[in-house]
């Protein structure tokens, strides 16, 4: 998703988000234009139209933005009921007397078994289909702990403000200016067993920054606004300013980046898994280590590897295609 | 707007104006640090009275200090860049000097403010009802259970129609005049004894302003609440204050009765603000009489007088000396040459 090699694109990029939240911030809360101008002594009739349906109605008839949601529904859904769905056993070596290790290692495409088999005889579509699953659990709980994490930095940061900020703001830097994939292989190559679990964490790792970037942003943004001064003015204990007035109506960017951060999760631990440092098991399927299998066999059998780089690739897409869309849609500078 | 009138006066009648004063600010000056260059005295030396009960208005055009004063009155000026000098005695207690935690106990229970855009002061995501209620469960200590019924009453007061469905209801799906009327309900929610007042109708329509002006008028008339009237609007102030004190640069300039201060303004920035206005009665064809210039024209109040160069009628003097502030049979003036007779 981002230029590793220039982590001060990502940097403003970040910041240009967070920027969008001062203006139209507050997720289904600005209104975008009142219907009625009505007097003061009767209420106006309309409910005035809200960022959310504003955004929606924009969103129906955006043929990108339901090419995207399309995509992940139906892989989100794959995910959940793949056991289901896929036709064999992800795991049995069904076609294990077709393979011949020094002729033809690599079973073809036969009636019941659409993508052929793998170098141990099991079904390349079920392994596919089932490794949906975990291709969305390491997406979405990764971009989850990112999220956590980046929510309690960049409230730190953005609420304390002064040197807390300063430090917390400094270590997010060093943590952005760190190609991504590098720091997440660092992270990873830290566990002294790999599993699915450190692949979690490294992805998460890598998103911390990135969520608390923006959402200090946008924090600093309310901080200085009107109704942040009212509350103010009112007496309202800090505490109360911080997670009643600032973070609710901070978060809209942060939710919007959240979309898109799953899909460079993705993409991030099929890499990991790639080279091996993901869940070593292959009773598990998993995308990226299919890949990675395919590779002795790339030359004879491209189509090994081709498969799950595909559905890496339209997942992926999928993904950032809805959250490009939902991030036009709230951007209040783009609203017409 | 009924409903307003049925609900009884919680106070005993205040006279406006008497006894000691609620709010005393003395010499209150505000100055800006400013990044490489000199700091900007934004409040030079203001100083003022609010009585029980009173309506009290402060009146200039932008950048001459209103808004600051207010904010520093609350204490809500930013911690950094600025520095606060002089006193702001609330009932015998030095505002400037009590401890953050002190001023939030205040403010919100004893002074409360009320903005000047309504909508942007209401947070968008949070129902008007809770916006109400918090202020209640901070101050008062009641559950949010308890403070509902008091808030539906409070919207029901400023004269919110179905106050039960407004209590769910989001800030934008309210109207303007509405909103504000919210603000208001919520600044009052802990019977404040003064309140302070920003531009509160210059984001509205004249209509709505008309209806605010009135509410404010009532529901301080009904409670005894001082109130702080900010505003550039003279309009707003013929109809509201006791007592207007007018600003240029960051200084009072004149300062008198509503009814004496416009029958015979006698300073000439007073003067010209007045002449200023457009009126139906005057002659068909009579052109508008502006103030020439614009406040980037002051003078630096230490050695001249900061209104001189847009001055109607200056004299030598004017461009030597600062004006001292002279009271004088309940008004005060500060002017080398103040204009002569009524107007």
């Amino acid at each position: 998703m981002d230029n590793p090699l220039n982590p001060n694109r990502k940097k403003q990029r970040i910041d240009d988000l967070a920027a969008t939240a001062g203006t139209g911030g507050g997720a289904g809360s600005v209104a975008v234009a009142d219907l009625t101008v009505g007097d003061a002594g009767h209420i106006a009739e309309s409910t005035g139209v809200s960022l959310i349906a504003s955004a929606w109605s924009r969103l129906r008839r955006d043929p990108v933005f339901l090419l995207g949601a399309f995509i992940t529904l139906a892989f989100v859904l794959l995910a959940i009921f793949s056991p289901l769905i896929a036709p064999h056993d992800p795991t049995a070596g069904l076609l294990l007397k077709e393979v011949r290790p020094q002729t033809n290692p690599i079973p073809g495409a036969r009636p019941g078994y659409p993508f052929g088999a793998d170098s141990s005889g099991r079904d390349i579509f079920s392994r596919l289909i089932v490794g949906s699953r975990q291709t969305l659990i390491v997406g979405v709980m990764a971009t989850l702990f990112g999220f956590i994490g980046g929510l309690t930095l960049g409230t730190l940061a953005g609420a304390i403000g002064g040197w807390v900020d300063s430090v917390v703001m400094r270590v997010v830097d060093v943590m952005l200016s760190i190609p991504s994939l590098l720091l997440a292989f660092s992270v990873a190559a830290i566990a002294a067993r790999p599993s699915q679990w450190t692949v979690i964490v490294a992805i998460a790792t890598v998103q911390v920054p990135i969520f608390a970037r923006l959402l200090r942003g946008s924090m600093l943004a309310q901080r200085g606004s009107d109704h942040v001064l009212a509350a103010r003015a009112l007496g309202v204990k800090p505490s109360a300013i911080v997670f009643r007035h600032m973070l609710p109506n901070s978060l809209s960017p942060v939710i919007v980046q959240a979309t898109l951060v799953v899909a460079s999760a993705i993409i991030d631990a099929a890499a990991l898994s790639f080279l091996g440092l993901g869940n070593p098991d292959d009773r598990q399927p998993e995308w990226g280590q299919m890949l990675g299998k395919a590779q002795q066999y790339i030359y004879d059998h491209p189509a090994l590897a081709i498969w799950p780089a595909l559905c890496i690739i339209v997942v992926a897409l999928g993904f950032t295609l809805m959250g490009e869309s939902l991030r036009e849609a709230l951007d209040p500078k783009s609203r017409r | 707007m009924t409903s307003m009138s049925a609900s009884p006066s919680t106070h005993p009648s205040v006279h406006p104006g008497a006894g000691e004063p609620l709010l005393s600010v003395r010499d209150l000056r505000v100055t800006f640090q400013r990044q490489g260059q000199e700091p900007f005295e934004a409040v030079q030396g203001v100083s003022f009275d609010v009585r029980p009960g009173q309506t009290v208005g402060l009146v200039g055009e932008s950048g001459c200090g209103k808004s600051v004063t207010s904010l520093a009155i609350m204490g809500l000026l930013p911690k950094h860049g600025n520095h606060v000098s002089g006193t702001v005695d609330y009932e015998g207690t030095n505002l400037l000097t009590l401890s953050d935690q002190e001023m939030r106990d205040k403010r919100g229970k004893d002074i409360a403010m009320v903005f000047q855009d309504p909508l942007s002061s209401l947070n968008p995501v949070v129902p008007i009802g809770i916006q109400v209620t918090e202020v209640l469960e901070r101050h008062r200590g009641l559950s949010r259970k308890a403070a509902t019924p008091v808030a539906r009453d409070l919207l029901d007061r400023v004269g919110i129609p179905d106050p039960d469905r407004r209590l769910k209801d989001y800030p934008h799906q309210l109207s303007g005049g509405m909103r504000q009327r919210a603000l208001i309900a919520i600044a009052l929610a802990c019977k404040p004894r003064l309140l302070i007042a920003d531009e509160p109708t210059t984001a509205l329509d004249v209509t709505i302003q008309a209806q605010i002006l009135a509410l404010l008028k009532e529901l301080v008339q009904d409670t005894g609440t001082a109130l702080v009237m900010i505003t550039h609007d003279l309009g707003v102030i013929a109809g509201l204050c006791d007592e207007v004190n007018v600003l240029y640069g960051g200084r009072i300039v004149e300062r008198g009765e509503r009814h004496e201060l416009f029958a015979q303004p006698r300073h000439p920035y007073t003067h010209g603000l007045l002449a200023s206005i457009p009126r139906l009665d005057a002659p068909r064809g009579q052109r508008l009489q502006p103030i020439p210039g614009s406040v980037s024209d002051n003078l630096p109040w230490t050695h001249a007088c900061a209104f001189a160069p847009r001055c109607s009628q200056p004299i030598e003097v004017c461009t030597q000396v600062m004006p001292e502030l002279e009271e004088q049979h309940g008004r005060a003036l500060r002017c080398h040459n103040p204009v002569e007779g009524h107007r």
